[in-house]
């Protein structure tokens, strides 16, 4: 059937902002960027097509040691935040009842509605030199001077745990709430012991949501920008911190522009690859969260 | 399986105190009457939230000219932040929910994508491209046009360019749940296109309407990795925290925090009040 | 086959549908149905789903267009009138009540959008909702309303702007069972006070013969027959109208006339007497009220149809229950009234029993 022309001009300026916001804010500055990262300075203000940003994130060490880091830093800590957060979500999901259950829910959301910065500021209270921790240490007698716990990978890998755990428990809580409780009960009956029905039932239930949790928790780490540099301080070493040096302090804007598309590429794989390995579309594993 | 063991009751328990120990750092610490935000505590004071600066040489939050304007700031890019995200996410909610036209699927997905570029990214890119646009803008008409350079402007866009997803779906969870035969109902009883929007569809819209700009005021108003790409000379807050936060800052920091949880936690339970209306 | 009701032009009728069509793509949900509405009456619209009479009606309400043919109120075209600008009100199916208004809002809406004043609106909801039985509910959330109430208000807000028809789209299906027995009535009443006319859709036998003056049975996007409800029951046009109003039995043979009546011979061989028309094959039908059962054949004598069997079941429903009775040369065994009364009150599954009837209540069609 032929649409009226008034209907056609309707479609079209209800499409116009989602168009503009798409087109101006998403499409083309990354079409700017790749753009960018592709061109080399052969003479003062001018530029020309080739790969040197890239070959220079390849022949200099400190920038693919950093991303490499990063990256498996940023596994670590999706690894770690996992463990941590399922019995937490196995927890609110099927033991806690009722009023319970909404406040444990409700009590994990509040944290993470305050900014980063707040809590960032909060471990590098406790954490640092002069900070809580090291007073308490030495109140009680257990240390004689001052403990640093700031500005080491150990700090680092606490602030981003402690940033991605929502973001784990939410997924999970989801995902576990599901499992019909009688398909747990004729686990035990048949004779599983705790660990083969959590191993063989539990999980396997779960699956959505703990890829829907690492995925989310994995593009937060990787692309953090405040918890390594503030509690990480000179060893914080995190790839966002060299984009933004490159950008921001050095003005060197195709080099920025080539490693913001490995930061893109690096996120962009593992997402796709941990979509692929277990048959789950981007739509439904984002509305796990 | 319902009965749980005592370790891991402890370890639940654990959890909690782990996860409130910072905060609850942070807060206590605006009250201590010391010139560094760290112990020993040196007694009670609300110099850190309204004194002048006479106690310590450095005056509190609300009569410092830097954390006011850092927060003013902060307001000037969430509350257009917010307006704009309810307005186009409105608007996408209906194209996604009620129009039918070819390429729908990919325009859904496009929407879904800026949830997995990393902040840092989005910044950089709008920043370049912003630049480009600016300079061959300017060229051309012969005229500044600071909006598109790295200031407020830009951070409201960059903002509001993966903000938008998230009011989007928000909106378009809601409209899913609207019983077309509602808006039927209005129309057959005599009201015209216009009047049935306005009160039928709009009203049922209501709840996510106020839920989707709170969020987006809040995501606004916390968003680090993007701002810090795009800002000019006027800080929003996260970006003055973190500007403190390198330097050595005063236990003025914690009173803007606890400001800040207090604001939190009144938009929650805003939230949360209009989520149990909804029901 | 198509009952075509001449469209009297007279402004006698409320509504004419003048030969609608209506097509998606190469499918015709509505196939050039034609029929009149009389001012006051109640007139239904059954048939089971996806026969087309949702489709038929959303044209009536102006939700949909006719790809063909024409559809007037009190004479008037509506072909081109929008939904909100015709003297049609519709009653859906949801019910539709307005989740964020109160039920005199509710009530009030249609008025307002007519430029009533809020005062009068409201007064006039109020009398409406004390016509209904609800007053003093104006103040009250939609959603605090049991099932019954809520239909009541669906009703009331049509009804205040006095329409020249009200349609129903099968707003008893959401009602539990003793509650839709209870709003039949109740619904009929409510038509009978306010003198409105109804047009009601359902799928429901039952609803339709209860509460219609004339029905139209709808199948395949065609109308197989309008009639009273007692025309339709008694002398099915149909042999579709004759299994789908009531309960039947169903046999199917090979006819051949014989004097007067229609002789069916079953696949068994056995024949049965009924009056109609068929050619070769032949669908036979016989209610089961009209089966007689005697435990002596002679006292079934004079019937032409007479058949030895024995009890198979006993579904016993109260006032509705019947007996399966396995009989001789019957591919189906034959259902008939249970008696609760006389020599065979309390017969039991296995017991012998003769059956028969008369050729006027054999229906017999062409297949």
């Amino acid at each position: 059937m032929m649409q009226k022309p008034a209907q056609r001009l309707t479609l079209f300026l209800l499409l116009a902002p989602a168009i503009l916001w798409l087109g101006l804010l998403i499409v083309l500055p990354h079409v700017e960027i790749l753009v960018l990262s592709f061109s080399e300075r052969v003479a003062p203000r001018v530029y020309a097509f080739g790969f040197r940003n890239y070959l220079e994130f390849f022949t200099e060490p400190l920038y693919w040691r950093t991303f490499a880091r990063t990256a498996f830093m940023s596994i670590l800590v999706t690894a770690l935040t996992l463990v941590l957060a399922f019995p937490i979500a196995l927890y609110i999901a099927r033991v806690a009842q009722g009023r319970v259950k909404a406040m444990l829910l409700l009590l994990c959301l509040l944290p993470f509605w305050v900014s980063e910065l707040v809590r960032t500021l909060g471990w590098m209270m406790l954490l640092r030199e002069t900070g809580v921790v090291s007073y308490i240490l030495r109140a009680v007698g257990a240390a004689d001077q001052p403990v640093e716990l700031l500005y080491n990978d150990g700090a680092v890998i606490l602030g981003l745990v402690y940033g991605g755990l929502l973001f784990m428990i939410v997924p999970l809580a989801n995902a576990l709430e599901s499992l019909e409780p009688a398909v747990v009960e004729a686990g035990f009956d048949l004779g599983g012991s705790r660990w083969t029905v959590l191993r063989r039932i539990v999980i396997p239930h779960a699956m959505p949501g703990i890829v829907a949790g690492c995925i989310i928790v994995f593009m937060l780490t990787v692309g953090n920008f405040a918890t390594p540099v503030l509690l990480g301080g000179k060893n914080g070493l995190w790839f966002t911190e060299q984009i933004y040096a490159q950008f921001i302090t050095r003005f060197n804007w195709p080099q920025g522009a080539a490693f913001g598309m490995l930061l893109l590429l690096l996120s962009s794989a593992i997402v796709w690859l941990g979509l692929r390995l277990t048959g789950q579309s981007l739509g439904t594993t984002l509305k796990q969260a | 399986m319902n009965r749980p063991s005592l370790a891991w009751k402890l370890y639940i328990a654990a959890f909690y105190v782990f996860l409130f120990a910072p905060l609850l750092i942070v807060a206590i610490f605006a009250f201590n009457a010391s010139p560094f935000p760290s112990p020993p505590w040196r007694g009670f004071t609300l110099e850190w939230f309204t004194g002048s600066g006479a106690a310590f040489g450095k005056p509190g939050v609300l009569t410092d000219p830097v954390w006011l304007s850092s927060i003013g700031n902060s307001f000037k890019v969430a509350i257009p932040v917010a307006l704009l995200a309810v307005l186009v996410g409105t608007v996408n909610a209906w194209v996604l929910e009620r129009a039918e036209f070819r390429g729908k699927t990919f325009l859904a997905m496009m929407m879904l994508w800026p949830l997995v570029i990393p902040g840092v990214v989005l910044g950089i890119s709008i920043l370049a491209f912003f630049s480009r646009l600016a300079n061959g803008l300017e060229d051309w008409l012969q005229t500044d046009l600071d909006f598109l350079r790295p200031g407020l402007s830009l951070v409201i866009l960059g903002q509001l360019s993966f903000i938008l997803t998230i009011s989007t779906l928000i909106i378009a969870a809601r409209l899913r749940k609207f019983d077309r035969s509602l808006e039927e109902a209005a129309f057959d009883l005599g009201a015209s296109r216009t009047r049935v929007l306005r009160t039928v569809t709009l009203p049922f819209l209501r709840p996510s309407l106020i839920g989707a700009g709170l969020v987006a005021l809040l995501m606004s108003f916390e968003n680090f990795n993007t701002t810090l790409m795009l800002v000019g000379s006027d800080a929003p807050l996260p970006i003055t925290m973190y500007g403190q936060m390198r330097e050595g800052a005063t236990p003025a920091i914690n009173a803007v925090s606890l400001l800040l949880m207090l604001g939190v936690g009144g938009i929650a339970s805003v939230f949360a009040l209009t989520a149990k209306a909804e029901r | 086959m198509t009952l075509c009701i001449g469209s009297v032009m007279a402004p006698s009728t409320d509504l004419d549908i003048v030969r609608v069509t209506k097509r998606f793509g190469a499918h015709a949900a509505v196939d050039d149905v034609s029929f009149s509405v009389a001012p006051g009456e109640f007139f239904s619209i059954l048939g089971p789903s996806g026969c087309g009479k949702t489709t038929l009606m959303r044209m009536i309400a102006g939700f949909e267009h006719p790809t063909s043919g024409d559809i007037r109120i009190r004479g008037q075209s509506m072909i081109g009138v929008p939904a909100n600008r015709r003297p049609v009100n519709m009653v859906f199916q949801s019910l539709a009540l307005f989740p964020m208004m109160s039920v005199g809002e509710n009530v009030a809406y249609g008025l307002t959008c007519r430029g009533v004043s809020r005062a009068e609106a409201e007064e006039r909801a109020g009398r409406m909702l004390e016509r209904v039985g609800l007053k003093g509910f104006g103040e009250r959330r939609v959603t605090a309303l049991s099932g019954g109430q809520r239909q009541r208000v669906a009703i009331a807000r049509c009804l205040v702007l006095e329409p020249t028809l009200v349609l129903l789209d099968e707003p008893l299906g959401a009602l539990d069972l003793k509650l839709r027995e209870h709003m039949k009535i109740e619904l009929k009443q409510l038509q009978g006070t306010f003198n409105t006319t109804f047009a009601y859709i359902t799928h429901d036998q039952s609803e339709a013969l209860v509460m219609s003056d004339r029905i139209a049975v709808m199948n395949q996007g065609r109308f197989e027959q309008v009639g009273s409800p007692r025309e339709l029951y008694h002398n099915p046009a149909t042999p579709f109208v004759a299994s789908f109003v009531g309960e039947t039995n169903r046999l199917q043979g090979e006819a051949s006339a014989s004097n007067g009546a229609i002789a069916v011979r079953l696949p068994s061989g056995a024949v049965v007497q009924g009056q109609g028309r068929a050619g070769q094959a032949a669908l036979a039908f016989v209610r089961p009220e009209a089966v007689a059962l005697a435990q002596d054949p002679s006292l079934l004598g004079s019937l032409p149809n007479r058949f030895e069997g024995r009890v198979s079941a006993v579904l016993f429903d109260g006032a509705a229950s019947s007996l399966l009775i396995d009989t001789a040369g019957f591919a189906e065994p034959v259902r008939a009234v249970l008696p609760q009364a006389g020599p065979l009150a309390g017969i039991q599954v296995g017991a012998p029993v003769h059956v028969g009837w008369t050729a006027d209540a054999m229906k017999v069609f062409a297949a």
